[in-house]
């Protein structure tokens, strides 16, 4: 349990470097990195003169699949219609694979974050998003994700991805972003 | 307790919470002022000692920014007396000057004493002669308050100058984009950035005294609303739950603060936070969107946006009863309402054929009047003495702040150089103690 909590705060606390202005931070893994204390020489000196050599670490490289660009899971945003919270149906099958992932790997955990156009009063469009991340999470829960895999934040109208005001831009605004936490 | 820590550290390392001072100034230009301004002339104030400001020249722009006086250029002036006993009326009834204002800034030494008198010119009379003995870092702001006396003395109607505005700007795209909540005097100086952050900051509302600032930030991933005291730079989060946190609004005896939460996935819903005792109250029960609490002066009332009706709506509910009435009926969006500082009339944001816009419901005649005719109008906000609203606007691609009076006779226009500037919050007056 402890295990998990210092994981989970070591997990935050980069989130959250991530977001910081600038590279002005250590990063938080090289504190807790208890994995190997060696030198970047790979070589060791020991008292006695003798000298320990290493190789290269030769374990399997892990294939996420939520690293493949060919997959569906490489596409992470699904659109809205004005002022709707309802998942249009060309993002039904993508949102199933989705499903499939996180149900296949239960560590994994992902955030959805609503999104909303710039019309209309602002903390209205915080609960438009809210709307919209919600709709998400009930397809991704009723494909059999865990309720603990899928957090919600709704960013209303505050990030948005176009800047224009017409309604090309705000087409690409009305949205809702997948972000997985591995 | 690891992770609360650490939180804290990650969140005062990415926060500048500290203000500082900035040069992007506010810039405030009237854009249509009284067809019938009265005429008033403010006489470069007599100076004793080393001062550093022109105190005529900021009650003159006051003034002038109001859109009810027009103030004569000190060029046109025949004379520039200091003293009320020296003035010659004619020399001003000739250029149809109805009132003067003539004054002295005694150096002292814990500061400055500002004397003034305000004259009616045709009867040759003292309205109002005053003296202001004022600390040195705080002349401005007393400048400010002359120009709330004679406002007040001449108009029957208290000033707003001696107000701040909060507002929020957001500048770079991408990962460079960066969010902040300035507060500036009512006249654009005396800018302060209060927070800045790599994530949204929203929502800016002023507690009653004028001390503390609550607003949302998304700094931890999440929203979260914050209450942060001007003076010391010292804030606290108050309210981080699951979901929505959002849409805060002080209650008038600064004691309470109203605010959005969705307590069930994708409910939001109004509650009652009291500040001290962190007590939550829940005001509204429905599967729809209620959100944008706003009080009504008697504290007993609030006024908030739902969509019950299918269509975002205002609707007032009582704190105690918890009965919601619904009081628009006329356009099918309306939200963001916001009270008068007298408790009679709702600004609000309203669709119409042209766009959103600002507009204004009597709550005695149920009238609606629409004030404004940009295409994104938001986030109204009155002065403290009921004349003017406040509001972002949209202008050449770029978010700008906006002042209307009430009866939309008076426009004003404040930008900053750069960037979006949006949800302008008026302060309440500031005492003159402070």
């Amino acid at each position: 349990m402890t295990f998990i909590i210092r994981k989970l705060s070591v997990l935050l606390l980069s989130f959250a470097l991530a977001g910081c202005a600038g590279g002005f931070l250590p990063r938080a893994s090289d504190q807790d990195d208890d994995s190997t204390a060696t030198s970047d020489t790979g070589a060791d000196v020991g008292d006695s003169g003798v000298e320990t050599g290493v190789v290269d670490d030769d374990s399997p490289i892990f294939a996420d699949p939520l690293d493949d660009p060919e997959s569906q899971l490489a596409t992470r945003v699904i659109y809205f219609d004005f002022d709707l919270a309802s998942i249009r149906s060309e993002f039904l099958t993508m949102l199933e694979t989705h499903a499939h992932y996180l149900v296949d790997n239960p560590a994994v955990s992902v955030r959805l974050e609503g999104h909303a156009d710039e019309r209309g009063s602002r903390e209205y469009n915080i609960g438009l998003g809210d709307r919209r991340a919600q709709a998400v999470r009930r397809v991704l829960l009723f494909q059999g994700v865990a309720d603990n895999q899928v957090s919600t934040v709704s960013y209303g109208e505050e990030r948005a991805v176009a800047m224009g005001h017409d309604e090309q831009a705000w087409a690409r605004n009305r949205r809702v972003e997948l972000v997985y936490i591995r | 307790m690891r992770i609360g820590l650490s939180w804290r550290l990650v969140v005062s390392l990415c926060l500048m919470a500290t203000a500082l001072p900035v040069n992007a100034v506010l810039r405030i230009e009237i854009t249509q002022g009284l067809s019938r301004a009265q005429p008033i002339a403010i006489v470069p104030f007599g100076v004793e000692g080393n001062v550093p400001l022109a105190v005529a020249d900021v009650i003159a722009s006051d003034l002038t920014r109001s859109g009810r006086f027009k103030v004569l250029p000190v060029e046109d002036m025949l004379e520039q007396p200091t003293a009320g006993k020296d003035i010659q009326f004619k020399n001003w009834r000739i250029f149809g000057v109805e009132n003067v204002v003539v004054g002295k800034v005694i150096q002292t030494e814990s500061g400055f004493l500002v004397q003034f008198q305000l004259y009616d010119v045709f009867r040759g009379q003292q309205l109002l002669g005053l003296s202001l003995p004022v600390g040195s870092s705080r002349l401005r702001r007393v400048a400010h308050e002359v120009s709330d006396l004679i406002y007040e003395e001449l108009t029957g109607i208290p000033g707003a100058f001696s107000t701040r505005i909060a507002y929020i700007t957001a500048d770079g795209t991408g990962e460079q984009r960066r969010y902040a909540l300035f507060v500036a005097d009512s006249d654009g100086a005396n800018q302060h950035r209060i927070v800045r952050s790599p994530q949204p900051i929203m929502s800016p509302v002023w507690s009653p005294d004028g001390r503390q600032l609550a607003y949302v930030s998304f700094e931890n991933q999440r929203a979260e609303v914050f209450i942060q005291d001007l003076f010391t730079g010292e804030r606290e989060s108050v309210s981080s739950r699951a979901g929505i946190n959002g849409a805060p609004a002080f209650s008038p005896d600064g004691k309470k603060l109203a605010l959005t939460l969705s307590s069930e996935p994708g409910n939001p819903d109004i509650y009652v936070l009291d500040i001290e005792s962190r007590r939550l109250q829940r005001l509204t029960r429905n599967p729809f969107i209620d959100t944008e609490p706003s009080w009504h002066p008697d504290g007993d009332r609030l006024f908030f946006t739902s969509d019950r009706s299918g269509r975002p709506q205002i609707y007032e509910i009582n704190v105690q009863q918890r009965r919601a009435k619904r009081l628009t009926f006329e356009g099918r969006y309306n939200a963001r309402p916001v009270v008068s500082p007298d408790g009679e009339t709702l600004a609000m944001v309203h669709l119409d054929r042209e766009g959103y816009n600002i507009a204004v419901l009597s709550l005695k005649t149920r009238a609606l009047r629409i004030l404004t005719d940009g295409r994104l109008d938001e986030s109204p906000s009155f002065a403290p003495n009921g004349t003017m609203i406040i509001y972002a606007t949209e202008s050449d691609g770029r978010g700008i702040l906006s002042a209307v009076s009430v009866d939309g006779r008076v426009r004003q226009r404040l930008g900053v150089q750069e960037g979006d500037v949006r949800e302008p919050a008026w302060s309440p007056r500031l005492s003159g103690s402070e």
